[in-house]
């Protein structure tokens, strides 16, 4: 009961911005020291692994025979590795397929998502109800995926780049996020600009889409990051091995030891296998890495936050 | 998440004469020709996902009627020869599939101990933690896995726990005979568990920090004021608030038991082997697209989509009993 008139410990530099509640009891330095481990430890077996894959793609191979594999202590570093797979050949191909269908699939699918929300925003409108259901239900059931391949393949899809977007290409959760985000928005505002005379399409590009900015972005970037990650529906889909993305090519060469074909000097002269491998990963986790900030930001804004919560 | 959160309008009463009941029909008809014509654009708009949604989450549901067939792909689909439930008779007869279902159902039982506590914990470790640098810090760094492929994520275990990784380099550094953990049977369970708290647990502090800022502080206080430690403040006010979160995940967690990281069971099958590693998707996937028991393996997942169904229901169901508010709710 001592605690409440407890002044706040001034003494130490406030460098860290250390903000305590008068009345909430200093903890023991035994427990202090405890959880600090414990976050220390979680975020070591995050970050180490990473930190061990990134170093041994830029290991050569007598830095890589000296570790006895995989490398913890920097030894001689180089970007043969990164040069040998970005010269032309299958992982080049493959880096490209996933861009492309990276862009292409995250535009559709933003578009489409973004029209259905701001469609979905207004209730009383023409068969608003019916529709939001529609949408809704989906969320809790899935037709299965032997119905679904025969679907695509009766589409005549195998094969083609559109059965890695089109079946996968909206996310009714994301078109709710947004529509929430866009019911949100001060309807009076939207209504004296239809009292002036603009149109839906003109009221959604020139005053909906600038004021939701974050949501859009954020979206976005899931879209984005879900289509470059996507492994499954092209093990599924695409039979062409000219046609495979990067997280095939990654699966085949790193967890299934095949030896990737056109990349004769693998494992020789002074490019390791292994550097080659990680380099893949590595190539394969760079532009999550990049977008990440991005997304970082957003998620602690809150947009995310209440969606969950809905 | 309520599944719709707009009141109906109250429905009026027919009134009881028939002339006045078809002018009423007739206002009612014009009112909705007006308000299509009014919400044409928008219509426009939503026109798009609904077609993509009937036709990539409603037609295949059709197709599952070729579980009551026997399918050939060469065949057009409904000049197959209907076999009533002879399929599922061959699933439910196969011991392959009930060794699915008991790989699956393990396997969600454990990650319910060991992994659904996981985020809980570490969100109210990091609410205590005072600084908001090192917090934000900590932040990121555990959301990252969650942004990553299950090929990556695999990938990685394998260069540090696989045969030729990172803790074998040790184990025979020091003499010790070497293990391959990623192709061990007996410990597959615990290294699946690994894998997802790896990838998932980071990301699942979200929804609980949200609940945790939600707190209105001066319930602490107030709490502290009466003479409450700081584990009594925990068992009575931080818990208690996370409550309704915990019970919607877990209901969540219930109606999808039969699912168990697909592509992360998938990725790891060959090297585990069926005995340990064969869930209810993998196993819909084997029997189906790569030994082209087309009927088969959509009899099997015919199966498992119906139980999930009745299992979301039911767990919803459990929530209202508990008073809580669940998935979705009657408006």
């Amino acid at each position: 009961m001592s605690i409440t008139t407890r002044p706040i410990d001034t003494s130490h530099p406030r460098t860290s911005q250390v903000i305590r509640p008068a009345w909430e009891e200093p903890r023991a330095p035994l427990e202090a020291g405890a959880r600090a481990i414990v976050l220390f430890v979680m975020a070591a077996l995050i970050v180490v692994p990473l930190y061990i894959v990134v170093l041994t793609s830029f290991s050569s191979q007598a830095t890589i025979t000296v570790a006895g594999g995989m490398v913890i202590v920097p030894g001689e570093l180089t970007f043969a590795a990164y040069e040998q797979i970005l010269s032309g050949g299958v992982v080049t191909r493959a880096v490209l397929v996933s861009v492309g269908i990276t862009a292409v699939g995250t535009v559709i699918s933003l578009v489409v998502s973004v029209m259905a929300a701001y469609g979905l925003s207004r209730p009383g409108s023409f068969a608003h109800r019916p529709v939001l259901f529609f949408l809704l239900i989906t969320m809790f059931f899935g037709a299965g995926m032997i119905p679904s391949y025969l679907l695509v393949s009766n589409l005549g899809l195998i094969n083609s780049y559109w059965s890695l977007i089109l079946p996968s290409c909206i996310s009714v959760f994301n078109i709710f996020l947004m529509r929430g985000f866009f019911m949100g928005i001060d309807q009076s505002i939207l209504d004296s600009a239809r009292i002036d005379g603009a149109g839906d399409w003109r009221i959604l590009t020139r005053m909906v889409l600038p004021m939701s900015k974050s949501v859009i972005t954020v979206i976005g970037l899931f879209y984005g990051v879900g289509y470059w990650n996507a492994f499954f529906n092209a093990t599924l889909y695409i039979n062409d091995s000219e046609k495979l993305p990067l997280q095939v090519i990654l699966r085949s060469y790193v967890l299934q030891g095949v030896s990737v074909p056109g990349q004769v000097a693998v494992g020789s002269g002074e490019v390791a296998t292994l550097a080659v491998q990680m380099a893949v990963v590595i190539i394969a986790l760079v532009p999550v890495l990049i977008v990440y900030p991005f997304l970082q930001k957003h998620i602690s804004s809150g947009v995310m936050i209440g969606a969950v919560k809905g | 998440m309520t599944l719709v959160d707009e009141r109906r309008p109250a429905p009026e009463a027919p009134p009881a004469d028939p002339a006045i009941h078809k002018a009423a029909t007739e206002r009612r008809r014009r009112k909705r020709r007006a308000l299509f014509k009014r919400d044409r654009t928008i219509l426009i708009m939503v026109l798009p996902a609904l077609v993509l949604t009937a036709l990539f989450a409603y037609v295949p549901i059709v197709g599952n009627a070729i579980a009551f067939q026997d399918y050939s792909p060469y065949v057009g689909m409904f000049e197959n020869p209907w076999v009533g439930f002879a399929n599922f008779d061959r699933v439910l007869a196969d011991e392959a599939f009930w060794s699915a279902v008991r790989n699956t159902l393990t396997i969600t039982a454990f990650q319910l101990v060991f992994f659904f506590p996981v985020p809980i914990m570490m969100a109210i470790l990091l609410q205590g933690l005072l600084s908001p640098r090192i917090r934000s810090l900590f932040q990121s760094i555990v959301y990252l896995p969650h942004f990553l492929s299950w090929v990556i994520v695999i990938s990685i275990f394998q260069q540090i726990l696989g045969g030729a990784g990172l803790l074998n380099q040790f184990l025979r550094d020091n003499g010790i005979e070497a293990v391959n953990l990623m192709t061990q049977p007996d410990t597959f369970l615990v290294l699946v568990t690994s894998q997802a708290l790896w990838k998932d647990a980071g990301w699942g502090i979200i929804v609980f920090l949200a609940a945790l800022s939600a707190i209105d502080p001066s319930l602490y206080e107030a709490a502290a004021m009466d003479g409450a430690g700081r584990r009594k403040r925990m068992w009575h006010i931080t818990l208690p608030a996370l409550r309704p979160i915990i019970i919607l995940l877990l209901i969540l967690r219930l109606g999808d038991s039969l699912t168990v990281g697909f592509e992360q069971l998938l990725l790891q099958r060959d090297a585990v082997g069926a005995g340990a590693a064969e869930v209810l998707d993998t196993f819909v996937y084997y029997s189906g697209i790569q030994n082209g028991d087309w009927s088969y393996a959509a009899a099997a997942g015919l199966i498992k989509g119906v139980i999930s169904v009745i299992l979301v229901l039911g767990a919803n169901k459990l929530a209202h009993l508990f008073g809580e508010a669940g998935v979705y709710q009657k408006s």
